[in-house]
């Protein structure tokens, strides 16, 4: 047993449901020898494949992922500005094999949600009694004119960690003093919504640390973001020359690019670039698709007790692939999901229903080198759907003296390997 | 102190075309809308937009009350010297705001 899971209670912290464990018998969860295949090793499925197999050891688990690493996005922002090694963020599955999950590495090309069986690229077929749907996210190839599949070694999206990451930050550490870096941000939903300010901090860190004369131009199809008032602040504080966006207020959604001639065109204008990150526009992952798990949005519609789609029997899905507005696409809600899903279905394998409980998010984003702002939320799932609860959760202050930031970048460390190990670990 | 973005070339060949974009940041309230408690919310709206090359009037709009919120423009106007464009709008209390790019003819 992994030291980090000493009880089934304390699987569930952050989940302030231990209560739905304490009223069923634990031997009888623990006897049922169900076949349970999760789809997608990020922080969901790990979490989903390594909660499940410790809440039923008789159970076989099978987590389905193609690569056999997984570079964590959390924290890959600070690759790309030159302050932290990518090796830093990758993780393997080892740690699930040692806690008796099955991991498949081969990718998951389709489901068969009547015979319940998925469907390998190898061709092999795996049943399952429940399915776990982790597939994360896909990009929406040409929602931005020009920007397909071959234009991300040209302009980086790196919003999926590993070797993009690793990309932009080369094309960044290549720019000549005096460039122009731009990013287009997508409009919501999408994976981390404060993200591509944490990106936008920490890459105007870099310049003005490495590269004084450049600048970063935010082309931002959104009016409003997460955690604004905070990031604003800062930018005005330390990136004054360094950082300017352009909202949707000033037509900045990006439609078009070209990546041959590296400019991007708004509904206003053409901006050139010297190194563009281009985030496109999102959906869930591919799978989900296949599955017949998504809706007419892209995104998977669930039922918030348990996270089962609305659309198939016996398919959960968690994670950024989901509708689970107010709760964030963030690794910390994906990993706090699959927890719940995992005893909701071995309280329905027992032969009880869902019962609501209180969900949670915290994220933390730099600021600088070595500053942090976070935000928390509270969620209840008892009205038919996740809501904020009033009054509970919150946001660093504003106009916080400089050691509450300092505070905050060295607790988002302990975050990170809290979060990481709980998947991973 | 709204925010107003200007794109126009630098430079230009003598008597080309030019194209120019000029958008100012403001809600037009058209005057027609009420508010959560019936009360109608007051009309602001810019009514005027001016261009001048070298301070002659090459452009001109008038603005209406259908006129979407963040009023963006796009007009053309023949390079025929170097010199400054000044562009300026005006509110219907005379409030007015503006901007000048430097335009170099060869």
């Amino acid at each position: 047993m992994s030291p980090l899971y000493h009880s089934r209670r304390q699987l569930l912290q952050g989940l302030a449901g231990a209560a739905l464990l304490s009223q069923m018998a634990l031997p009888a969860l623990a006897q049922t020898r169900a076949r349970l295949v999760v789809v997608g090793g990020g922080f969901g499925g790990a979490s989903a494949a390594g909660a499940m197999k410790h809440l039923m050891p008789a159970a076989s688990v099978t987590l389905v992922e193609a690569s056999p690493h997984y570079y964590a996005c959390p924290f890959s922002n600070l690759v790309i500005a030159g302050l932290r090694e990518l090796d830093a963020q990758r993780f393997d599955y080892d740690g699930l094999t040692a806690r008796g999950v099955e991991v498949v590495h081969d990718r998951a090309v389709d489901v068969d949600s009547i015979a319940h069986t998925v469907r390998l690229a190898s061709g092999d077929q795996l049943a399952y009694d429940k399915l776990v749907l982790s597939p994360g996210i896909d990009f929406l190839w040409d929602a931005i004119e020009g920007y397909g599949r071959e234009a991300v070694e040209r302009m980086p999206h790196a919003w999926k960690a590993g070797g993009q990451t690793g990309l932009l930050r080369q094309k960044l550490e290549a720019m000549d003093d005096g460039g122009q870096v731009v990013m287009a941000i997508p409009p919501a939903p999408f994976r981390c919504p404060p993200g591509p300010y944490e990106r936008a901090s920490l890459i105007a860190h870099y310049l003005k640390a490495h590269k004084p004369r450049s600048r970063l131009l935010l082309l931002d199809a959104q009016d409003s973001f997460s955690k604004q008032p905070l990031f604003e602040q800062a930018w005005a504080e330390h990136y004054p020359d360094h950082l300017e966006r352009y909202g949707a207020a000033d037509f900045a959604r990006v439609v078009s690019v070209d990546p041959d001639h590296m400019v991007l065109t708004t509904e206003f204008d053409d901006f050139r670039a010297d190194v563009a990150n281009v985030i496109p526009p999102q959906k869930a992952g591919e799978i989900a698709q296949r599955a017949g798990v998504a809706d007419a949005t892209g995104w998977c519609p669930i039922d918030p007790l348990s996270f089962a789609s609305t659309l198939q029997t016996d398919i959960h899905v968690i994670g950024d692939a989901t509708i689970a507005a107010p709760m964030p696409k963030s690794a910390f809600s994906a990993n706090l999901q699959a927890k719940l899903c995992a005893v909701q279905i071995a309280r329905v394998l027992g032969g009880l229903g869902p019962e609501p409980t209180i969900l949670t998010n915290t994220c933390y984003s730099f600021i600088s080198n070595d500053a942090a702002v976070s935000i928390t939320g509270v969620y209840s799932n008892d009205a038919g759907r996740l809501q904020s609860v009033e009054g509970a959760g919150g946001l660093s202050p504003l106009n916080a003296d400089p050691a509450i930031r300092t505070a905050e970048a060295l607790q988002a460390e302990t975050w990170f390997k809290t979060l990481t190990q709980a998947a991973f670990g | 102190m709204a925010v107003i973005r200007i794109s126009a070339p630098e430079t230009a060949e003598k008597n080309e075309v030019i194209e120019i974009k000029a958008m100012i940041q403001h809600p037009m309230e058209t005057g027609y809308r009420r508010d959560e408690r019936g009360d109608v919310i007051p009309r602001d709206i810019i009514t005027n937009f001016r261009c001048g090359y070298n301070g002659e009037i090459v452009f001109e709009a008038e603005f209406l009350p259908g006129i979407a919120a963040n009023p963006f423009l796009t007009f053309y106007l023949r390079a025929t010297h170097s010199g400054s464009l000044n562009m300026s709008w005006t509110d219907q209390d005379g409030q007015s705001w503006s901007a000048t790019h430097a335009l170099t003819v060869a």
